[in-house]
């Protein structure tokens, strides 16, 4: 699950940024390609993919810096997990 | 969050007001209650307390959310045939809906459900109208280069700044300020949710303007206003900027499909002077160069409006590639709206430079919308980077 997660994310930023190449442990802030604009696609790519809502309260710049962190973002707020958590 | 509401169309004065749900039902509001008196609103600077009311009543301001915050949980493609209707009509109006549209939207999708609890049922009958303060005196394309400031302070925040430009700003009853928070670069912009009746906060009309002369525009001071911690909107930090981001996405869509109901309605009006006025002997309209005209016209007001429609189609998707669709299609229909404003004057000769004909208007009010919500060289800087990516639609 994880795999498949980041390496859609890798491909939503590959399609953007053609010549971005990032590993799982890359800071995308780093690459200093990212505004707000790609901040706003890159949520609504993450929210409509894995079919989940991000809450205010995860929208913090460390779960977006790499593939590996916005992977852990989607199975905390994945419904199992939410629902689990409720 | 669950309410009990009570159309505004089934009690008072306005009884009888049929309720705005689809395109038809647009058409029918604005031909009735808009475009008989949209060139004495623009004389008068202001949109009359009445029509304001009516709109009320037809569900008009914030159709889109959810029913259990006093909206109809429309779609945005149908948000969209609602704007270019109203845009049909009036700009000044519609731009009253843009404003109040983006207030309400980022309330939704950034509010916690005490917010919405606060606020949502009023902006969504209409009892509250909302206005979005981003641009200063010294600030406009260049949104990082605001200077108000929001200072921690206490439980809450004290800002302090100007705010110019500021659609509804003289009617509005909630302000959706944009202010910088700390001291750093891009990221250190949030938004605050500021009611007009908050102690500091003084309004200055701004009229002659060149189009839209009816939006109310004005100058909003924030004076070390206090405020609640609870007015911060959305998240702070890094995220904030997407507040921004999404806020001014629907703005530009709701002034997109605008400009296409200017397109719209100068098509309509050439089509009937042309129809009715006479040239020796024959019909403007059997006028070849006019039909050239008016070919353009249908052919590009078709055009702006698919292109609405697929950025609407897109956000009602969740779609990431809606925002760049909206980019596109304001960017071809505010210039579309510009060049057939401008030919409609043309069409309507000494006519068109007068008051009885609404083709005037059109003309101030669609060179407006090449500057708002991201002006032509805005766009253009960010629709070419499309050009670049690599998996194209």
């Amino acid at each position: 699950m994880s795999d498949q997660v980041q390496e859609q994310v890798r491909e939503f930023i590959g399609g953007r940024y053609p010549d971005a190449e990032i590993s799982e442990s890359d800071d995308i802030f780093q690459l200093g390609f990212i505004n707000s604009l790609f901040a706003m696609e890159l949520v609504l790519f993450i929210e409509k993919r894995f079919g989940i809502t991000i809450p205010n309260d995860e929208l913090r710049i460390d779960n977006f810096r790499t593939t590996r962190s916005m992977a852990e973002l989607v199975e905390r707020c994945s419904p199992a997990a939410v629902g689990a958590k409720a | 969050m669950t309410v009990s509401v009570t159309p505004l169309a089934e009690r008072g004065p306005l009884a009888g007001t049929a309720v705005v749900r689809d395109r038809a039902s647009a058409r029918a509001f604005v031909d009735a209650h808009i475009i008989p008196y949209a060139n004495d609103f623009e004389r008068a600077g202001c949109i009359p307390q009445e029509l304001l009311d009516r709109m009320s009543a037809a569900g008009l301001w914030a159709p889109f959310l959810p029913p259990d915050a006093g909206g109809a949980g429309m779609s945005m493609v149908t948000l969209g045939e609602l704007h270019e209707e109203v845009g049909r009509g009036c700009s000044s109006v519609r731009s009253l809906l843009t404003v109040h549209t983006m207030l309400s939207w980022a309330l939704q999708r950034w509010g916690t459900p005490e917010q919405r609890a606060r606020w949502a049922v009023s902006l969504a009958r209409g009892e509250i109208l909302g206005a979005f303060c981003l641009t200063e005196p010294e600030a406009g394309s260049d949104a990082v280069g605001i200077t108000t400031t929001a200072v921690s302070s206490g439980a809450g925040w004290c800002l302090r700044g100007t705010k110019k430009w500021i659609t509804n700003g003289q009617r509005a009853g909630l302000f959706l300020v944009f202010a910088r928070v700390g001291d750093g670069p891009a990221g250190s912009i949030a938004a605050f949710l500021v009611p007009r009746a908050a102690p500091g906060v003084s309004v200055r009309p701004i009229p002659d303007i060149l189009g839209t002369r009816a939006s109310m525009l004005a100058e909003v001071t924030f004076d070390d206003v206090r405020l609640d911690s609870d007015a911060l909107l959305g998240p702070s930090g890094f995220a904030a900027g997407m507040v921004l981001t999404g806020t001014l996405d629907l703005g530009r869509y709701s002034v997109a499909a605008g400009c296409t109901g200017i397109i719209q309605g100068c098509l309509e009006a050439c089509a009937d002077y042309t129809t009715r006025r006479q040239v020796g002997g024959r019909p403007l309209r059997d006028l070849e160069l006019i039909r050239a005209k008016v070919s353009d016209m249908v052919t590009d007001v078709r055009a702006a409006r698919l292109l609405c429609a697929e950025a609407g189609r897109l956000k009602d998707a969740g779609e990431a590639s809606t925002i760049i669709a909206t980019w596109v299609a304001k960017y071809f229909a505010s210039r579309a709206a510009a060049r057939h404003a401008a030919e409609a004057v043309q069409v309507h000769g000494a006519n068109g430079c007068g008051p009885d004909y609404p083709v005037a208007r059109y003309y101030r009010d669609a060179k407006v919308m090449e500057i708002i919500e991201g002006s032509n060289e805005i766009q253009q800087v960010t629709i070419a980077s499309e050009a670049y990516r690599e998996s194209r639609p």
